[in-house]
């Protein structure tokens, strides 16, 4: 078992960095689409209802079935890296919008109002107010949507993406354990880290909270 | 005699800070909460908008910043309505309090009663300096509150850090939405003595949510008394202690129910429940 990780050492840190890769870059995505979804949400209450409904979908769409769907889109179909990129990136939108939506939704009535009273525009309110009050919330969505993020990217490999799936596919066919570990537990691995990380950063968050 | 629930024309034009102009407040589709509100607030007066829970009180506060907008009639903030200030503007001009001071909780009190200057881009040396000056205004020792978060002040504390975070930007005009209304009858008796002395050095108009008729006698000198998102009338505090109307009335025996509630107070006749005035 040790010896195979030795031996293979060089193809499992190869397979680790594009797993990391596709995580990160889905995980920027997601981010960069999921925040700014939030607020808008929580600003136009109306539109919550559809959108939460929509990614709640997304959410119970088999992975492996998702990258399927995909697979014919014209675009994302003609590279594996793309086409998993999105399909991760649909994964983690959920529990950032949601909670984005959520954590400001949750900041104390009275505090915005008071804040709106002193005259604080709508940016300033969000900035100074809002999300550095909601950052902890919003932060463990991200932590959430990064463990499903490590976990759904072994399924890239299904279409050719990579990752560390690769060894667990390959140790399925061959019905060889330690193939499937050495896909399994680095993914695993880099899952309980990032939450941990990110868990850290969480809890940097909140001072100041009673 | 109370005045009628009617503009106010005893006092010249240019003295009126605020002005409510047949304010009717109504949530779609049919819930009446202020109907048809004439008030006139002067420079320097301390209007207590006075009612029991439900009366409309806050909502007619929330109508002066912009915090809400009429649905019906014309509001009046220094001459111009608040539909045609600027509302950022509108709202700089006039300091607001809530219960329990609505501070931030992520910003130490500093950062909490210095954030108007700071966002406007005041340098931190002048922030600095109004921040401590505030602080020692509402009896706060900068060294010792400047770098603590809100939840390590007791609630009176908080309270004189919402006050002074109000008053950083020298507002002529302030709201206070039942400012007092959570603290230990103590420290609430403590915080209105120093507001009261506050209040005459500082010369502000100032208009003020309160449930607490003593509160009302104490520190106002206008008493507006709500009922059901209707002005049953504006009184000076003697006209209020011996008015007689009815529900004016109700609304003090409702109160005097032990032998201190009404502070005597000169030129106050302490009415007695149910009597004739």
């Amino acid at each position: 078992m040790l010896d195979f990780f030795l031996k293979n050492r060089h193809e499992i840190a190869t397979l680790t960095l594009e797993h990391l890769w596709l995580v990160f870059v889905s995980m920027a995505l997601a981010i960069a689409i999921g925040v700014p979804l939030g607020i808008m949400l929580s600003r136009r209450r109306w539109l919550s209802k559809p959108v939460l409904g929509a990614t709640n979908i997304i959410q119970t769409i088999p992975s492996l079935a998702l990258f399927g769907f995909l697979l014919p889109a014209p675009w994302l179909g003609e590279r594996a890296e793309r086409l998993a990129i999105t399909a991760l990136t649909l994964y983690a939108l959920l529990p950032i919008v949601r909670n984005t939506f959520i954590g400001i939704r949750g900041v104390d009535p009275a505090v915005v109002e008071a804040a709106r009273g002193m005259g604080l525009t709508d940016r300033q309110l969000l900035l100074q107010v809002q999300l550095p009050l909601a950052g902890s919330v919003i932060l463990s969505g991200i932590r959430v949507a990064t463990v499903i993020c490590v976990g759904v990217a072994t399924i890239a490999a299904a279409v050719g993406a990579g990752g560390l799936g690769e060894f667990i596919f390959r140790g399925v066919a061959m019905v060889n354990n330690s193939l499937i570990l050495a896909g399994a537990i680095p993914a695993a691995l880099m899952a309980i880290t990032a939450d941990f990380i990110l868990g850290l950063i969480e809890k940097r968050l909140r001072p100041g909270r009673t | 005699m109370a005045e009628p629930a009617s503009p106010s024309l005893s006092t010249a034009p240019g003295d009126a800070v605020i002005e409510f102009r047949g304010i009717s407040y109504t949530i779609p589709p049919d819930k009446v909460v202020l109907n048809q509100l004439n008030l006139t607030v002067h420079r320097g007066d301390t209007m207590v908008l006075l009612g029991r829970s439900g009366s409309g009180k806050t909502t007619a506060l929330k109508l002066i910043n912009h915090l809400l907008a009429p649905t019906g009639g014309e509001l009046l903030v220094e001459g111009k309505p608040t539909t045609q200030w600027d509302v950022i503007g509108l709202r700089r001009r006039i300091g607001y309090v809530i219960q329990e001071g609505g501070l931030f909780p992520h910003y130490t009190i500093a950062e909490n009663v210095g954030i108007v200057p700071r966002l406007l881009g005041q340098n931190p040396e002048q922030v600095r300096a109004r921040v401590d000056e505030m602080l020692r205004l509402v009896d706060l020792e900068p060294g010792d509150f400047r770098e603590r978060y809100p939840h390590q002040l007791s609630g009176g504390q908080r309270q004189r850090a919402g006050v002074a975070r109000a008053l950083t930007g020298d507002p002529p005009i302030l709201l206070m939405d039942e400012p007092f209304g959570a603290l230990d009858p103590m420290s609430r008796a403590e915080i209105q003595r120093q507001f009261k002395a506050l209040q005459q050095r500082l010369g502000k108009t100032i208009v003020l949510v309160t449930h607490d008729l003593r509160e009302a006698l104490y520190l106002g000198s206008q008493i507006a008394l709500l009922e059901a998102g209707s002005l049953v009338g504006r009184f000076s505090k003697t006209e209020f202690l011996n008015s007689s109307d009815e529900r004016v009335k109700k609304y003090i025996s409702a109160f005097d129910t032990g032998d201190d509630v009404i502070p005597p107070s000169p030129g106050n006749q302490r009415p007695s429940a149910g009597a004739p005035a």
